[in-house]
């Protein structure tokens, strides 16, 4: 076998098996399948061109940057409102006081619900549950991935559920004096 | 421990990344404060909604052998800097018709013949060295030149380590008189790249590194917008230096560089 189908065969092994993770995060992050197929196809072209220089290792988290990356420079260049804006700004807390922890257990279950408040959040927000619940990647490769420090990892987080929870709870009101 | 130490290590501690010391004194905790334990449950509703399968999005059938195509395509195409087949050709038609009488025809033939190809079309090279140019003029415009500040090769190399899918050679050349100022991430190409600068007097030189797929090359100059740019490959990465330095002494730091890689 010549040294360029030993690099092909190596880099399928090691890097098709996290395709549905790989579409996954990028799917969360773009927000729609056609945008998403192609951030995973580029970067899946970019971890074969790099592929030499991959030193083993967590080859998911490998990819996942990768993609994550593919992303953020297709973003970057071409809807740079999704990435601009402020992690830092107030929250807005109206209905959030109004949902106690069994209204949102009902409706956990929910899954269109919960995808659409998914869908609400920022992406700096949503990348890092998708992550961290669908993934189930621990804080220190989240913060890899993402190239934030632990700390941040956590407090984005925790501000990140916060949002969730009033979008939820947003919705879930909505949905009700829709019914009534 | 404190309801507000608690609720900021309540996510930590729904997570699993807590130590058990701190597990176990929010534990403790939640048993006896309702409104922690009413942020605890809520957390763990959130939980439950979203770790849940239902919410994943699988690929779609036929990505899986579309990306293994395209991995079999992108072979690893070999730079070629000289001039095209089409513009050698030129050359030997222009010197044949070079006599007295067709004398000025046959300059302008040669002219063509070197300089038709970046005239007609900006090749490749053209445009990468117009990017590499205005990411160097960009660095210094935006106040941006560097991410990370410091003269120690030891502190810049490792710097890189997470950020960039390669580790760039750093190299100090400060007692040759150019001294390493600093690294910072950059974009050409359509990849993040690694850019390191360096100084000479008053003269800043942004060195732009990334992986290759061509082999050791010989080194290319060019000038853009009075900007002098040196393009060489070596040891799997390709290298551009690029500075409004003047053009012997940039060359003789493009040296120094090369000789310190190895």
């Amino acid at each position: 076998m010549s040294q360029e189908q030993n690099k092909l065969s190596s880099f399928e092994e090691s890097l098709l098996p996290h395709l549905n993770a790989a579409y996954n995060l990028a799917r969360w992050i773009m927000g729609n399948d056609q945008d998403a197929e192609d951030m995973v196809q580029e970067a899946y072209l970019r971890a074969y061109k790099y592929f030499t220089g991959y030193q083993g290792g967590n080859s998911r988290s490998w990819l996942l940057t990768i993609v994550r990356n593919t992303c953020y420079t297709w973003l970057r260049q071409n809807q740079p409102q999704v990435l601009s804006v402020d992690l830092n700004d107030e929250m807005y807390t109206s209905e959030s006081d109004m949902l106690n922890p069994e209204t949102l257990f009902q409706h956990s279950l929910n899954h269109q619900l919960v995808r659409s408040a998914l869908a609400k959040l920022t992406v700096e927000f949503r990348e890092l549950i998708i992550l961290r619940e669908l993934e189930g990647m621990s804080y220190k490769e989240i913060a890899l991935i993402t190239d934030i420090p632990i700390g941040t990892v956590m407090s984005r987080l925790a501000r990140g559920r916060q949002r969730l929870k009033e979008c939820l709870a947003q919705l879930i009101h909505e949905e009700g004096s829709h019914e009534l | 421990m404190n309801c507000d130490r608690v609720q900021l290590l309540l996510n930590g501690y729904i997570d699993g990344e807590l130590d058990l010391v701190n597990s176990l004194e929010i534990e403790a905790h939640l048993q006896g404060c309702t409104s922690c334990s009413r942020r605890y449950q809520e957390l763990v509703a959130l939980h439950t909604a979203t770790n849940d399968v239902a919410l994943f999005y699988s690929a779609p059938a036929g990505l899986e052998k579309r990306i293994r195509s395209s991995a079999r395509k992108a072979n690893p195409v070999p730079r070629a800097p000289q001039a095209s087949q089409a513009a050698r050709a030129w050359a030997m038609l222009s010197w044949r018709w070079f006599t007295p009488v067709v004398g000025l025809a046959g300059i302008v033939l040669i002219v063509v013949a070197l300089f038709g190809r970046s005239w007609f079309a900006p090749s490749q090279e053209t445009a990468l060295a117009q990017e590499v140019q205005s990411a160097h003029v960009r660095s210094l415009m935006a106040n941006h030149l560097t991410d990370v500040t410091s003269s120690d090769q030891h502190t810049v190399k490792p710097w890189f380590d997470g950020k960039l899918d390669f580790s760039p050679p750093v190299v100090d050349l400060a007692a040759q008189g150019f001294p390493l100022i600093g690294g910072r991430l950059d974009y050409l190409d359509g990849h993040p790249v690694a850019a390191l600068v360096y100084q000479r007097n008053k003269h800043e030189i942004n060195v732009f590194i990334w992986p290759s797929a061509g082999r050791s090359s010989g080194l290319f100059a060019s000038t853009y917008h009075g900007y002098n740019l040196f393009q060489w490959d070596q040891s799997g990465m390709t290298y551009w230096a690029v500075s409004d330095l003047n053009p012997d002494e940039l060359r003789s730091f493009v040296d120094l560089v090369r000789k310190s890689i190895g």
